[in-house]
């Protein structure tokens, strides 16, 4: 037996995602993110006593999207619970969360990334509030706690343990954030902890009955890290089992710096959270109707949106996954597509290269690129009305990122149409020819693979305006009279 | 029936220290109170929805507006230790 296929594995994620609202969800404080620590927290996000939480309405809402979009049972009737822990973060001592009656449950997602469908059942979908920040002083022996973030309006994603590899357990968070950017409810920002993400992963002999002990894993700040981290976790367990060791259920903090996990100091005592109702809020009913509403007011999300351009476009399905990813993308490529019908897969090719390359150069978002599908789809037009050279058109596209300008004005302002004037490309091929007697030699002994060096030099000359298919035959026939 | 409270662990939970004899003491009392209230187990609740909070009331909601928070010299007025305006205390460790 290979040892790759010696154990199986099995995750399950936890996503924290913080809800894109003004406000915090029981107070009024702003969410906005980078203000001065501390600056906006009130009595109620401060846990002084006698201050009352009052539920944010748009929070249900967004909450509700996203429960629907999961394929999850809305509850019809939820209520909010008091978890109790002792952390500097948590000024309460107790978390408003929701234990037996969360807002959704028994969803699924489907994961369509490498053309294999696999699907991911969603346990629960609960609303609860985020804990303030601690910062760990670099000197003296001080943490600083902000509250800043205590009370902000989170969302927890709870998938069961269907999750078979770390790859799986990337496209798995790539598809939630995907459609949680669809509806609009959250920024995801990993680097501003608007999406956070913890892990439980164990192994057992390939068959194996029963599972094994999981580990909980926490800490891992991007996608790639939690990809890195349960490999780590995976190899490191095999490790314990091969010694003859036994797991421990614990949780590990993953070290991106170190790239290992460590075991996180614990107390003694048994996690016991003594979860009771929260009093100060009542309980909430869910009507079908709204529910309803809310459906028919989804988007078209991802893996639809995915199947259709796979279908009606007859798009590549790796081009495809990679475009319906992030929803204004999608949406560039169909308006563009509608601009220049003709050929939408070569769309689809610039998106995912030349476009893709200046949204991360710049790190936008195509929303906020600048970058109209009507100038794009025109740019294509122009080559293929020969008004451009493609090589001349990768230049175009970053001109019009930068100036916002229609494609045909540039053309004009900044000189870069096609040299089509045969008299004076012959003139740059004969330069070429004089300045290159080697090459234009080995053509002669039936080196005519050298065509391509010398086509390079005249579109070197012309600064790439000159059309590399005529310059290839005006050279072969002009080499054959030498 | 008396049944018996670990006081001393709800103790170390709510992070408050008991002399041997207030653990005696509220042992005994903890104890009174859970049988009496165990009485409700004898109700017939069959026909009774489940009660989650003892008002009247649902759906209570405030519109997803921002109001003034408090200054930063109220909110740290009455911190023990403060560094600029942030809360200070004893270094948190997690790794080991
Ligand atoms: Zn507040």
């Amino acid at each position: 037996m290979t040892p790759a296929g010696k154990y199986e594995t099995t995750i399950g994620l936890e996503v924290h995602v913080q809800l894109a609202t003004q406000s915090k969800i029981f107070c009024g404080c702003s969410t906005r993110f980078g203000s001065s620590p501390n600056s906006q927290a009130c009595p109620v996000c401060l846990g002084f006593p006698g201050a009352l939480p009052v539920m944010n309405k748009e929070a249900l809402g967004f909450a509700i999207k996203v429960g629907v979009a999961l394929g999850c049972e809305i509850a019809g009737r939820m209520k909010f619970d008091r978890k109790h822990y002792y952390y500097p973060d948590l000024p309460k001592n107790f978390q408003i969360s929701q234990y037996d009656l969360p807002l959704a449950a028994e969803g699924s997602l489907e994961l369509f990334g490498d053309g294999q469908r696999r699907v991911i059942r969603i346990k629960r979908v609960h609303l609860e509030e985020d804990a303030g920040k601690l910062i760990h002083a670099e000197k003296g022996d001080a943490s600083l706690v902000d509250f800043n973030r205590s009370g902000m309006p989170l969302l927890e994603v709870v998938s069961e343990p269907d999750i078979t590899s770390p790859e799986e357990a990337y496209e798995y968070l790539t598809e939630v954030k995907s459609i949680l950017r669809y509806l609009d409810v959250s920024d995801c920002n990993m680097e501003e902890g608007s999406l956070r993400c913890d892990a439980n992963i164990s192994i057992r002999k390939t068959g194996a009955k029963s599972l094994g002990v999981k580990t909980e894993l926490k800490n891992m700040n991007t996608f790639r890290g939690v990809k890195i981290a349960l490999q780590y976790e995976i190899d490191r367990q095999k490790a314990v089992l091969e010694e003859g060791g036994k797991i421990i259920q614990e949780t590990r903090l993953w070290n991106e710096a170190k790239a290992r996990t460590f075991l996180m100091r614990t107390k003694e005592e048994a996690f016991d959270y003594r979860y009771f109702p929260e009093p100060d809020l009542v309980p909430f009913l869910i009507d079908r109707e709204t529910v309803e509403s809310i459906k028919a007011s989804l988007p078209e999300l991802p893996q639809k949106r995915y199947e259709r351009f796979v279908e009606n476009y007859k798009l590549q399905p790796a081009l495809a996954s990679i475009i319906v990813n992030e929803r204004d993308l999608a949406d560039f490529f169909e308006e563009s597509a509608k601009g220049y019908p003709r050929n939408v897969q070569l769309i689809a090719n610039w998106i995912t290269g030349d476009i893709q390359g200046e949204l991360n150069k710049r790190k936008l978002s195509m929303a906020s690129l600048g970058l109209k599908p009507e100038a794009f789809a025109d740019m294509l037009k122009l080559i293929d009305e020969g008004v451009i050279t493609g090589k001349i058109a990768k230049g175009l596209l970053v001109d019009m990122i930068e100036t916002g300008s229609m494609p045909r004005e540039l053309v004009k302002s900044l000189g870069l149409s096609q040299i089509t004037d045969k008299g004076a490309l012959e003139a740059v091929m004969e330069k070429v020819i004089k300045n290159n007697p080697k090459p234009v030699e080995d053509y002669k002994n039936g080196k005519t693979n050298v065509i391509t060096f010398l086509v390079g030099q005249v579109m070197r000359e012309t600064k790439g305006k000159a059309n590399p298919k005529i310059i290839n035959e005006m050279l072969r026939e002009r080499m054959g009279k030498l | 029936m008396k049944k018996k409270i670990d006081v001393e662990y709800i103790a170390n939970l709510a992070r408050i220290r008991l002399s041997k004899k207030e653990i005696d003491g509220f042992s005994g009392q903890l104890a009174d109170i859970i049988s009496f209230i165990e009485k409700l187990n004898k109700a017939d609740t069959k026909e009774t929805p489940p009660t989650t909070h003892p008002l009247p009331l649902k759906n209570v909601f405030r519109a997803d507006t921002v109001k003034k928070s408090l200054t930063q010299e109220k909110v740290l007025q009455n911190a023990p230790e403060k560094r600029e305006t942030s809360f200070k205390v004893p270094k948190i460790i997690e790794e080991s």
